[in-house]
């Protein structure tokens, strides 16, 4: 049961990213992995929220586990960075990994505070 | 701009994600760890998807670049369900909420360095396999 609720929480996470992706790289370009680091961002926002707001273990396992899994990714991060050094951007590959890791904690740090808010 | 997605592409990643969600999720119960400890499962799914998104983007950007539904199922569906940036900020807010800021920190950097490690590996030993293979055909 669990497994399906995380897969169902996925096959809409996935496709949102790839959306996601899609819409950021038509208005900012390619030259910088934006995208990824929208997804990430937000959904890593969104995941800290949710673990905390949500009591219940198959609303987790579907949002949390299974959407925000889904709408997040390393393995898309790992290869543009690597990209970005094979292209000889060093700078670049480096603020990425740092964009990813800061933005990640401090939208986490933001849903930690918002679900307390809330929950009190 | 979205109007050029094909139904087909979204389906494909739809049902990558899925599948790969679903590898994700038979990780953390074959190698379950206690709120607040090092997740050797999600390590294990970041680490291995590099890997694989390594030799998957060699495979179809510099081998053959296989059917117009390959990247969208394998790479930005499987891989991208199978990986996940967002476990790992929990995972890291919840160490250091617990107060193990150091494991927080180790395992924030790990991660980092063992998923593009994994990729370079996956992107390098694709390229060579190839480079072999092709200097055989050459040869034969």
């Amino acid at each position: 049961m669990t497994l399906l609720l995380v897969a169902a929480g996925a096959a809409f996470g996935a496709p949102a990213r790839f959306l996601t992706d899609l819409v950021v790289a038509h208005y900012a370009g390619r030259h910088l992995p934006w995208g990824t680091l929208a997804v990430n961002v937000f959904g890593s926002g969104l995941a800290v929220f949710l673990a905390v707001a949500l009591a219940s273990p198959g609303w987790t396992a579907l949002l949390v586990t299974g959407f925000c899994g889904g709408l997040t990714t390393y393995s898309t991060l790992s290869y543009e960075t690597l990209r970005l050094v094979e292209d000889g951007r060093w700078k670049h590959a480096l603020a990425n990994v740092a964009a990813n890791l800061a933005g990640g904690l401090a939208a986490g740090l933001i849903g930690f505070a918002l679900a307390h808010l809330i929950t009190g | 701009m979205l109007r050029a997605v094909s139904a087909s592409a979204l389906a494909a990643v739809a049902v990558g994600g899925a599948i790969g969600a679903s590898a994700r999720y038979g990780l953390t119960v074959a190698l379950p760890s206690e709120p607040g400890s090092f997740d050797l499962a999600t390590f294990t799914a970041n680490t291995a998807g590099g890997l694989l998104i390594g030799a998957l983007m060699i495979a179809i950007t510099e081998v053959a670049p296989g059917t117009r539904l390959v990247r969208p199922f394998l790479g930005v569906g499987v891989l991208g369900g199978f990986t996940t940036f967002s476990t790992y900020i929990v995972d890291i807010g919840r160490a250091a909420d617990a107060g193990a800021t150091f494991l927080a920190v180790a395992y924030a950097f790990a991660t980092m360095a063992a998923a593009l490690l994994a990729a370079a590996i996956g992107m390098v030993a694709t390229r060579r396999l190839v480079v072999r293979r092709r200097r055989g055909d050459e040869t034969a």
